[in-house]
């Protein structure tokens, strides 16, 4: 069915919007289609609009994968809607599928009777064989299931930009913006915010601005005054009640460079950030590279390993230094970081995790470096481990993380993830200067110093820099006395020394708040127990079951090495313990270590976040 | 009115720590570190504003047995941590010692791009062509056929000139010397502090417990004259126990050859005059291997040019010129922003 043409009849316009809770929409096309700056769009004009959301970019691990193949579909997933938004929704009710590859990748998470927008341009008999379909979809009966819109958008955008003077080529890549034009009418949305980014974006080519708006509004327009499908008359998502304020959307990349340099301003420190290209680490890099005038330093070191080093060296030197990798680079940087545990000098380094062994899935989201972070090290080199467990958190996440290293002179490791680093969200944006500062004193006194003298609290050691007089010390990798500082090989001394560096760790927990109960009653019957970004699907699903009237509970660690102090006794107040995990096990090990706990595992490592459905059927299964 | 006293100079027994040197009795490393204890003293190094980074090795003990600040680090990374240091704090002079192994093998890759950002420090190579600390494995520098604990037949693979190395990699400052040469040691060193960016200097150490003798053919007493070649900027090359030795450039090749001044009618005016700043020179002077020309010691090339640091600064500098402003909760309202109203 080809509705282009086709006008709604007066009566029918004037009809109400069909209201919704929430709706989940996919963006679906081939990788040059320019899905991800449609969903981002789409994104802030929905957050403009007051609702709450969630988001999922989902994109292959090659730049330029040959178009047309199922494996160079690039999806990006909204979750909007009036109440609270904990994920980015289990199936969508909107697909929008720029080609047969994409609506063959993304058919099986659509709801039944969910709606398609499908780009026929792209159906050529070639097309579908590259996607692998014998016989069209269209033609079959397939979509039987779903209400399915047929659009020629490529031919509909050629048409509505011609009069503006692009080669071909060109005005074919307007294709994401007509679809985008169409969906924001869909949704009831305004168009000005991304006429406004368009001409900004593109400021030096008017003419491609102007024939981007024009596809924009084409969009809008045939939406607006065709029949779409029958008597649909569009969408309508009521606000979300959401605290007041000035808001953002923010990824988890740029809560991390935002938090990490808040953080060095918060301890009065130069903050040198070293870092080695790695997917999906890398924008934590791109964003501090333009935070110079914010006391930030970047540094392109030659490998994962110098990247470590230059860090140590820069924290040696009296700044902050801090490394961001990926699970396969953060195993280069496992020695380095052994020198960093014993020479005892702040660093934080973030993991954006994915998936693995190996290059595994670069561009896929796991959690399956919990391991790797607490006891990734040859001997006994404990160091605290943090994870931040959504876009938002990663920038209170990252504060903690420079204040726990330079209050006790460790690296931190902050865990998050490819999802928590792309996807994002709305942000209550934090006034800075109302955080409190920890400012870093360094050592000053010459009376009795020795680098390892330390804090009887924290048990942190005293940090002196190059450059003050008088305080000429050599520190390294061999043991250190701990009356002295001087390199000693003797075993008591290494015994204490060892000691002292894992009893400095433990303390961490005496500065870190209680392990806390984010919903149902704090004993009973089941807790389910997460950590990282399993936050939102399993919030939602411990929400839902107890809207069923089932007694269960959501217990979310932030804290991961050391765990918190009353978190065993809290554990122990449960019947049982399930822990939902994107690995193969990891905290659940380490709960059943630590606190003998029959904690029991529910795990998943498809490179996709949990749904709330299968988080739903597992809790429900244990009650 | 105020008398400020100038600090008094410090000598270079000053720059020594309280930690007894542990190297083997006759190890070249004792020279190497009174050479340095000298040169800091010449320099009138400050010892707060001085930091001494080493990675894995008998040389990387170095930091422990000065006065100043020291790191000892880890196996070949050493450049990389100096890296970090510098662009934290350039004002501190930092001094980088390493051997063979540890900038030439496990730290090939640091050393390289140390180089070519021209990072300022001081870069000591101390080469034994030996693993001494981990008691005599053949090294990167060794040449084949080197027996040892794991090349009992002899090693196969051909050495890396450091020399070579540096230059490829795009070092401005590359220097030679010997730990014996204890007068010219810290001369050699004060040019290579002098030197703004990374100044690269390979020190032929005697690794007397594993490698004993590897560079007597161009060290002993007897040979000394007649297999050095000591490079003087301006000067002809001439070397020789009668100073009737010189090098020239081969008539239609770009190599070097030795000729006899009073031979073949050849006078001094055929001789090459060292010239610092020639890349290509020193590349050709680097090549001489000892057997059939000289070694070549001394300055073969410094050709000065901003240091990494010096960039970083500068660039640093306009990005804050340039910037709207510094705080951070103005740039986390920058863009797109929008207001929620109380319901
Ligand atoms: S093993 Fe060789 S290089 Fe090492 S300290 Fe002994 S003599 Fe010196």
């Amino acid at each position: 069915m080809s509705i282009s043409g086709t006008l709604k009849k007066e009566a029918t316009k004037e009809a109400p919007r069909k209201e919704l809770e929430s709706a989940v929409v996919r963006f679906a096309g081939d990788s040059g289609d320019g899905m991800q700056l449609t969903g981002g769009q789409f994104t802030l004009a929905t957050a403009s609009a007051g609702n709450d959301l969630a988001t999922f970019p989902d994109f292959p691990a090659e730049i330029r994968a040959p178009a047309g193949t199922t494996y160079g579909v690039s999806s990006f997933q909204i979750n909007f809607g009036a109440r609270g938004i904990k994920t980015s929704g289990d199936s969508f009710d909107v697909l929008v599928a720029m080609n047969p590859a994409a609506l063959m990748v993304e058919l099986k998470g659509l709801k039944t009777s969910g709606i398609i927008i499908i780009d026929i341009g792209t159906f050529s008999e070639r097309n579908l064989r590259k996607a692998g379909y014998d016989v069209s979809p269209l033609a079959d009966g397939s979509l039987d299931a779903y209400r399915v819109v047929e659009l020629d958008i490529s031919q509909l955008t050629l048409e509505a930009v011609k009069e503006h003077g692009l080669t071909n080529k060109e005005a074919l890549r307007c294709k994401n913006l007509w679809t985008l034009g169409f969906i924001y009418w869909m949704f009831g949305r305004e168009r000005k915010p991304s006429v406004d980014w368009l001409e900004a974006k593109f400021a030096t080519r008017p003419e491609v601005a102007a024939a981007n708006i024009a596809a924009l509004n084409a969009g809008h327009a045939l939406a607006e005054t065709s029949e779409i499908l029958d008597g649909f008359q569009g969408f309508a998502i009521p606000q979300a009640t959401i605290t007041a304020g000035q808001y953002r959307a923010v990824t988890g990349a740029e809560a991390i460079a935002w938090g990490l340099a808040t953080g060095c301003q918060l301890a009065e420190l130069q903050m040198v950030f070293c870092s080695y290209p790695i997917t999906p680490a890398s924008s934590v890099l791109h964003t501090l590279s333009k935070m110079t005038p914010f006391g930030v330093t970047t540094f392109q070191a030659e490998d994962e390993i110098a990247a470590a080093c230059a860090a140590i060296g820069a924290s040696y030197a009296g700044g902050l230094g801090v490394t961001s990798s990926s699970g396969p680079g953060i195993a280069l940087k496992g020695e380095a970081l052994g020198l960093a545990v014993g020479v005892e000098l702040p660093l934080v380094v973030v993991n954006s995790q994915r998936a693995g062994p190996s290059t595994g899935l670069p561009t896929k989201t796991e959690q399956s470096d919990l391991y790797q972070a607490v006891f990734g090290r040859n001997a006994d080199s404990p160091l605290c481990v943090l994870a931040a467990r959504s876009p938002a958190d990663c920038f209170d996440m990252a504060i903690e993380s420079v204040r726990i290293a330079t209050k006790f002179m460790t690296p931190v490791i902050l865990l998050t993830d490819g999802y928590i680093g792309n996807a994002a969200e709305p942000w209550l944006i934090p006034d800075v200067s109302a955080i409190n500062p920890f400012p870093v004193s360094f050592e000053i006194d010459e009376e009795g110093f020795h680098p390892f003298r330390r804090d009887p609290d924290t048990l942190a050691r005293s940090w002196a820099i190059p450059g003050k007089l008088g305080l000429e010390h050599r520190i390294g990798g061999i043991e250190k006395d701990y009356d002295s500082g001087h390199i000693s090989y003797d075993p008591q001394n290494h015994q204490r020394m060892t000691d002292v560096r894992a009893d400095k760790i433990n303390r961490i927990a005496d500065d870190s708040p209680p392990q806390t109960v984010e919903l149902g009653p704090e004993s009973g019957r089941l807790a389910v127990v997460g950590w990282g970004s399993t936050y939102g699907p399993i919030n939602r699903a411990v929400d839902n079951i107890l809207g069923e009237g089932s007694e269960v509970s959501h217990i979310h660690l932030r804290n991961i090495w050391p765990l918190a102090r009353n978190l065993g006794e809290l554990l122990a107040g449960f019947e049982r313990v399930l822990v939902p995990e994107m690995n193969a096990g990891q905290l659940v090990t380490l709960l059943r270590s630590e606190f003998l706990v029959d904690a029991e595992g529910f795990n998943k490592v498809t490179g996709q976040p949990f749904k709330i459905s299968e988080l739903e059927d597992a809790i429900r299964a244990r009650l | 009115m105020n008398v400020v006293t100038p600090p008094e100079p410090l000598k270079p027994k000053d720059y020594a720590s309280d930690q007894e040197v542990r190297w083997c009795p006759g190890c070249g490393d004792y020279a190497i570190l009174r050479g340095v204890q000298k040169a800091l003293s010449d320099i009138g190094a400050r010892k707060e504003n001085t930091v001494f980074v080493s990675g894995i090795g008998c040389a990387a003990r170095f930091p422990y047995y000065l006065s100043t600040y020291g790191f000892h680090t880890i196996h070949g990374r050493a450049p990389a941590i100096a890296t970090g240091i510098k662009i934290t704090n350039p004002e501190l002079d930092v001094w980088v010692v390493s051997g063979d192994g540890d900038s030439l093998s496990i730290g090939g890759n640091h050393l390289l791009h140390l180089l070519r950002r021209n990072v300022d420090v001081q870069f000591l190579l101390f080469n034994n062509e030996i693993y001494g600390l981990t008691k005599g494995q053949y090294s990167p520098t060794s040449r084949a056929g080197t027996r040892s604990p794991s090349t009992p037949f002899g090693s196969v693979d051909k050495p890396v000139s450091p020399v070579a190395f540096a230059l490829g990699a795009g070092a401005r400052f590359v220097a030679r010397g010997i730990d014996t040469m204890q007068k010219q040691l810290p001369g050699l060193f004060k040019r290579a502090h002098e030197h703004k960016g990374t100044s690269f200097v390979e020190i032929f150490q005697n690794c007397i417990v594993y490698n004993d003798g590897v560079f007597s053919d161009f060290t002993e007493k007897e040979v000394a004259a007649d297999r050095q070649l000591h490079l003087e900027h301006g000067k002809p090359m001439i070397f020789g126990k009668d100073r009737n030795l010189g090098i020239r450039l081969k008539a239609g090749a770009l190599k070097l050859e030795v000729v006899t001044i009073g031979k073949d009618s050849v006078t001094e005016d055929d001789l090459l005059v060292h010239d610092e700043k020639d890349q290509m020179m020193a590349t050709l002077l680097g090549g001489m291997n000892g057997t059939d020309m000289p070694v070549a010691i001394g300055i073969l090339y410094c050709d000065p040019l901003p240091s990494y640091e010096e960039g970083v600064s500068a660039l640093a500098a306009r990005a804050i010129e340039q910037a709207p402003s510094a705080d951070v909760n103005e740039l986390l309202r920058h863009g797109h922003t929008w207001m929620v109203e109380d319901a």
